[in-house]
């Protein structure tokens, strides 16, 4: 079959906007043609145009504020490209509003590493990064990119930072000594019943439950005892969070002395001077964000932005901003010593005292026990 | 020879709704028809879903006891809301419409001086004043009245203060519209025959002020049984309603075909008790309410 000049130049879109083309490849291929052939594409005078901005949607919060006064402010004012920020309090929230929305609307996320990840990749809405425009990538943590790259061999996403989701509580009615003891039993302590908090999410409630139980969150065998703890806690607590905001106002206001919750935030309240303490029992879970570029974006101008952001004086600004560790490697870049002290911060760079989420495991099992945590949740 | 318009000519009438119609059929009959579609979606994995027909969606709902469980809970929540509305709310529609106060018009702004501010801030105000550190504990506190913060928040009971404070203006709007609709002199004339202030009330204000306060009902029932921000900031997991449990399908689950299920489902019922209400009561008194 033959092809004509205008199909071909709307399969050369397709490829671009699936992520295959550069935009700058895209340009060049159209213009010559479209030189040759004497053809205007719908699209080309809006291609052809510069691109004035990039979207980028985050967690919100402290750890937006960082990432917009040490990188998206600087960034602009370098290349004069704006980046228009949207924020979101839970992931899924954004995965709904990107399937309804054309490719390109949303376009750079702060999204939750892997798990999330695979997500993105089912319902078919990740894009192929060059590399080769990301050099700042050769810093990155090996051990972060790795689990990317066994769910697509060319990454959609580049991971950007991590941390831990440990037990917080208030110092003025537990004490240091009490919570190292009691470490995430704490959560189940009916001492504390009405005070009790967690993160309303799947994944940390079933994390916490396999602790108590005594079984490897990635190879969980009793779900029965599983979903027990899971009500026991439930029943004792007083509020399930669903935003990092949500959970600092209630440590905050005394609403709750004792939950799961971000390091990062955490760290927020602590430097506030509020009488929060943190702990990572064993086994806490461990997880990393990344910086996904969806299909559809102007790719070149994202992973431009995300060079910038990966510069290891940009990173690490961010890093002492937002409280959480960078994916730099330390033993490829010299850390600050605030980095350093960061909950979660891991030395090494094997990244082989946190414990991950099994991607594949948890994916697997992500539908059903979503449903159950939701009806337990609801008093089920 | 050549027809001419008229006043009360059907194509001019049907010209001027014209525009109305065709935004109804796209902005709410068109999406709530693609909504009714995709129940018969087939859900594959959380964000993916294939246009496979199939019933199991409504399969789910028809014999899973924890969806029915909440519809009741939802209603119950709806019901009580509305009756606290209609008993908290005709006093003051009848207080603004009794009054001889001269600036009348500054007690029916008063009323709605809270629509000015965002729904949700005002219903995150209720955390600083139903909180363990919120205005009434620290006060109640440092009275000495109690040794132990009262808990106030995070209820069914701050749930349905949370959409009181919501619903309310609404009831005293429908009221008060109902009550400036009665001829004053058919009181007086009661008085006349020898009725006492209170019985005159009895036998005739409150009587044709009924339509204004079934409405109203109608009203707070439906906004209240479909609300979903309420019940997420000032109830636990236990006070979500219906809305909550499509929330957090469509949203959480990323399950848009039982999202949609649901969503049909409470329109359905919303609507029937709407129906209902259209066949006894008239759909003029909502209208005469909200133009208030």
């Amino acid at each position: 079959m033959k092809l004509s000049n205008g199909k071909r130049l709307e399969r050369l879109h397709d490829r671009y906007l699936n992520g295959d083309l550069s935009r700058r490849t895209f340009l060049t291929l159209t213009a010559a043609a479209a030189a040759a052939a004497g053809l205007d594409m719908p699209w080309m005078r809006q291609a052809l145009a510069a691109v004035e901005e990039v979207r980028f949607d985050g967690w919100g919060g402290t750890v937006q504020d960082a990432i917009d006064k040490y990188a998206f402010k600087p960034y602009t004012a370098k290349t004069k490209i704006k980046v228009v920020q949207g924020t979101f309090g839970d992931e899924d929230e954004i995965i709904t509003k990107i399937k309804t929305a054309k490719p390109g609307d949303y376009q750079v996320i702060h999204s939750s590493g892997v798990n999330y990840y695979i997500k993105y990749v089912n319902a078919g809405l990740t894009s192929e990064i060059n590399e080769a425009n990301i050099p700042n990538m050769v810093n990155v943590l090996q051990p972060m990119i790795d689990p990317f790259r066994k769910l697509t061999p060319k990454l959609s996403a580049v991971p950007y930072d991590y941390g831990t989701t440990g037990i917080a509580y208030n110092t003025k009615v537990i004490s240091p000594e009490e919570a190292k003891e009691k470490g995430a039993a704490l959560l189940l302590d009916k001492k504390y019943a009405g005070k009790v908090g967690g993160y309303n999410d799947m994944t940390t409630r079933v994390w916490y439950a396999a602790l108590a139980t005594g079984q490897d969150p990635n190879n969980l065998k009793d779900m029965d005892a599983i979903w027990a703890k899971v009500r026991e806690t439930r029943d004792l607590a007083k509020k399930f969070w669903s935003s990092g905001a949500e959970l600092m106002d209630l440590l905050s206001k005394g609403e709750i002395v004792v939950t799961d919750a971000w390091s990062g935030r955490v760290a927020a309240l602590q430097d506030q001077g509020l009488p929060i303490g943190y702990l990572d029992p064993a086994g806490s879970y461990a997880w990393m964000e990344d910086m996904l570029i969806l299909k559809g974006s102007p790719m070149a101008e994202c992973e431009e932005l995300i060079n910038f952001m990966l510069e290891p004086a940009t990173s690490i600004a961010v890093a002492e901003g937002q409280s959480y560790p960078p994916s730099l490697d330390p033993t490829k870049v010299k850390l600050t010593e605030k980095i350093e002290k960061l909950p979660a911060f891991d030395k090494t760079g094997t990244m082989k005292s946190l414990t991950f989420a099994d991607p594949v495991y948890w994916a697997t099992n992500e539908d059903a026990w979503a449903k159950q945590w939701n009806r337990i949740s609801k008093g089920a | 020879m050549e027809r001419r318009w008229t006043l009360y000519d059907p194509r001019l009438a049907w010209m001027l709704v014209a525009p109305v119609l065709l935004l109804l059929i796209f902005f709410l009959v068109l999406p709530i028809a693609v909504m009714a579609a995709y129940t018969f979606f087939t859900f594959v994995t959380a964000g993916v879903e294939t246009s496979a027909l199939t019933t199991a969606n409504w399969h789910e709902f028809l014999t899973d006891s924890y969806y029915h469980g909440f519809l009741l809970k939802t209603l119950r929540v709806g019901a009580m809301t509305a009756l606290l509305c209609g008993v908290l709310g005709y006093f003051p529609a009848y207080f603004i419409w009794a009054t001889t106060f001269k600036h009348k018009w500054l007690l029916l702004l008063l009323l709605i001086v809270p629509f000015w501010i965002s729904f949700t801030i005002r219903t995150f105000s209720w955390i600083n004043i139903l909180g363990e550190q919120g205005v009434i504990n620290v006060a109640l506190l440092k009275l000495g009245i109690i040794n132990e913060p009262l808990p106030m928040l995070y209820n069914e009971g701050a749930v349905i203060l949370g959409l009181l404070h919501f619903l309310l203006p609404y009831m005293i709007l429908n009221v008060y519209v109902s009550l400036e609709g009665i001829d004053r002199t058919l009181i007086s004339a009661a008085r006349s025959m020898g009725c006492t202030s209170a019985q005159a009330f009895r036998e005739v204000t409150l009587p044709l002020s009924l339509p204004g306060l079934a409405a109203g009902l109608l009203l707070c029932f439906v906004l209240a049984a479909g609300s979903y921000v309420t019940p997420q900031l000032l109830g636990s997991g236990r006070d979500a309603l219906f809305g909550n449990l499509i929330y957090d399908t469509i949203m959480g689950e990323l399950n848009w075909p039982m999202g949609a299920t649901l969503s049909i489902v409470l329109f359905v019922v919303l609507g029937f008790f709407a129906a209902i209400y259209t066949r006894y009561m008239g759909m003029s008194q909502i209208v005469k309410g909200l133009a208030g």
